[in-house]
């Protein structure tokens, strides 16, 4: 009799939900694969972690993922996961979503989680464009890209994602690629491990939608540019982390502790309760 | 953490502001997670919510606008908590996204609406029951929801406490829907004891986290829930899908499956559901139909029909949403006209019309003023007898 293989991540993925729906060359089961490699390396009660995504294609990743885990309406991953991680201060709360999920129609949500310092891991998948209808610009795409409604070139100036996130107060700010799986992993176990806000953006390629306008064909194409064009400038100002065709920055950009939300939450009531 | 006795229920005489009685609503059934934003003339609502809440050991959270509050609002409901926002017509818009969320993963949560007047900015100060149809049709797709209507501040405390219990136990967002009057002016109200306050929780799953499917239904349609954090690693989306949560985006058997069940659990359950008060109906020939402060006015102006010698009652709504048809159709089986006083341009008008098939309906509309005057509806019941 042979012995059935079984891979050793198996567990944290709903097998019944396989396969996918992302297409070939995407970079997604990277950010996937990174996600749960992580929760195993740390070794983490998966009882206690909650996956919630957004609308796109990385959306679908919570559905992936064998933990508690919800598929919210389009830009609001990071206030459902609010409202759970206040709720049960036990949970950790992790928001995987897009660039447009989370910084066009999610933005104000993004920035305001932020400067609360709401205890939450948030990753975002950035592909440059909205995939999953079919490849429009977004608050990431680069000036002069060409996408289906920028057929003349990008004339909007993108998001220095790592940038808005600093700005708005995140504990931790990281930027890899999915060439940079190893990194992108500790990053992601880093990130599980601090209090506060985290935000870690993955430059992922899209090569179906997004890389064959813009002359890449293949994700192979995609990954190479990545790895053409990539700096690590660890603690760098992340102000001037820039991508663009010549040039992506990547590393690990703020790394500080200051109280969550939830810490100053509890602390309030439990004075307003010796009062009483 | 647990608070002290007595400060869940503040149990007694009071002299309250419909808002606040809400809020004591709330906490006393159990809502320990409030997410808002500020608006007039619901932030009353947050402002008691945020003083009491610490107190009970709850949460609560200002968001960035009414869209994270409901999302936040549903996201503390799948952790285990009661939740609620409150908000007014312009918040109730932005809502409506979320709410479709809540209905289709059947998100036990209450929303208050304090209706104002619109549309859009309206008037912030003024009353209206300009968001009735709302509350049925706002989010798109086809669903069920339950929506009261207080016509007291002690019904702005009892019915707070319904809508807790009605959302645990169908796990549907519940709407109070007051309008401004109800909700600023200051009534007495009784408080019960905490024993006294009967409190609904939802079902818990019997399956092992192994067997757990989170929307297969019990009898009464409704699924039970578990919560995050319980070990059962299920997942729930926006998307059509079946009683495993699983998406099914192409199975027409699924899109039916599903859409059926979510409005047949109120849809067949609304004989207990639905809660209406009837006043000098049994021989009236002129009814008025009415809800929130419009039905105070409207009792007053019955009585004083009948002092003339007009055969008037009063079917009071306090159920709005599902719509309380058979009562209505009785009604006008018996009465020879049915009379509608609303705050609006004629809104709930319409579903009184389509119960009521034969017998003539007429809408007293009201607007940008303050609610309708006994005397006007008097005027209108003497019009209609003629």
């Amino acid at each position: 009799m042979s012995e059935e293989l079984v891979h050793p991540l198996e567990g944290f993925l709903r097998k019944e939900m396989i396969p996918h729906i992302w297409c070939e060359g995407c970079g997604n089961g990277i950010i996937l694969n990174s996600y749960v490699r992580a929760l195993d390396e740390l070794d983490l009660n998966l009882d206690k972690v909650v996956t919630v995504s957004g609308i796109g294609c990385i959306g679908r990743l919570s559905g992936y993922t064998n933990t508690d885990s919800f598929h919210t309406t389009h830009g609001r991953a990071i206030a459902f996961a609010t409202g759970v991680k206040l709720a049960n201060p036990e949970l950790k709360v992790v928001v995987i979503s897009g660039d447009g999920d989370l910084f066009a129609i999610g933005g104000n949500h993004f920035i305001h989680a932020a400067r609360r310092n709401v205890d939450l891991q948030v990753i975002c998948a950035n592909n440059f464009n909205y995939g999953m209808t079919g490849g429009q610009y977004g608050p990431t795409t680069p000036r002069e890209a060409w996408t289906t409604t920028t057929p003349y070139g990008n004339i909007e100036h993108p998001f220095n994602l790592v940038h808005l996130a600093a700005a708005s107060g995140a504990v931790y700010v990281a930027r890899w690629t999915t060439i940079h799986v190893r990194r992108l992993k500790e990053a992601i176990k880093k990130a599980l491990q601090k209090d506060g806000f985290s935000f870690i953006e993955v430059v992922t390629p899209c090569p179906e939608i997004f890389g064959r306008y813009n002359k890449m064909r293949t994700g192979l194409d995609m990954m190479n540019w990545f790895r053409r064009v990539s700096e690590i400038r660890n603690h760098s100002d992340p102000a001037k982390a820039e991508i663009t065709p010549e040039r992506i920055v990547l590393g690990e950009f703020v790394d500080e502790e200051k109280p969550t939300y939830g810490q100053l939450l509890r602390n309030m009531i439990s004075k307003v309760q010796e009062k009483q | 953490m647990k608070a002290k006795r007595g400060r869940e229920v503040l149990t007694g005489e009071h002299f309250w502001q419909g808002d606040y009685a809400c809020a004591e609503g709330a906490i006393a059934a159990g809502c320990r997670f409030f997410a808002g934003y500020p608006i007039t003339p619901a932030t009353e609502i947050a402002e008691t919510m945020a003083r009491r809440l610490p107190e009970v050991g709850g949460v609560y959270v200002q968001m960035e606008d009414e869209l994270g509050s409901m999302a936040a609002v549903i996201g503390a409901s799948y952790a285990g908590l009661k939740a609620m926002t409150a908000t007014s017509g312009p918040g109730f818009s932005l809502m409506q996204e979320n709410i479709g969320l809540a209905a289709m993963t059947e998100t036990p949560c209450v929303v208050v609406d304090i209706m104002r007047g619109g549309p859009s900015t309206g008037q912030p100060t003024k009353p209206g029951q300009q968001d009735v149809m709302q509350a049925k049709w706002g989010s798109h797709g086809d669903y069920e929801i339950i929506a009261l209507t207080p016509s007291s501040v002690q019904e702005m405390f009892d019915l707070t406490v319904e809508a807790f219990n009605l959302s645990e136990i169908y796990r549907v967002p519940v709407f109070v829907m007051a309008d401004e009057v109800v909700a600023h002016m200051w009534e007495r109200v009784t408080i019960p004891s905490q024993d006294k306050i009967q409190i609904a929780t939802r079902e818990k799953p019997k399956a092992s986290p192994g067997e757990y499917a989170p929307f297969q239904p019990n009898k009464n349609l409704v699924p039970p829930m578990a919560n995050f954090g319980e070990g059962y690693h299920f997942y729930a989306t926006g998307l059509t899908h079946d009683e495993t949560g699983h998406p099914q985006t192409s199975s027409a058997e699924a899109q039916q499956k599903l859409v059926h069940r979510l409005c047949d659990k109120i849809r067949k359950n609304a004989g207990k559901i639905i809660r209406v008060q009837k006043t000098l109906l049994d021989d009236a020939d002129v009814a008025v139909v009415a809800y929130g402060i419009t039905s105070r006015a409207a009792l007053s102006a019955v009585r004083d029909a009948r002092r003339e010698g007009i055969n008037a009652g009063l079917l009071r709504l306090i159920t709005l949403w599902p719509f309380p048809e058979t009562h209505v159709s009785e009604l006008a089986k018996q009465a020879d006209a049915i009379l509608v006083p609303e705050m609006n341009y004629g809104q709930l008008v319409r579903e009184v019309e389509r119960a009521a098939k034969a017998t003539e309906v007429t809408l007293l509309s009201k607007l940008g003023e303050d609610p309708h005057k006994p005397t006007e509806i008097l005027d209108a019941i003497r019009r209609t007898h003629r």
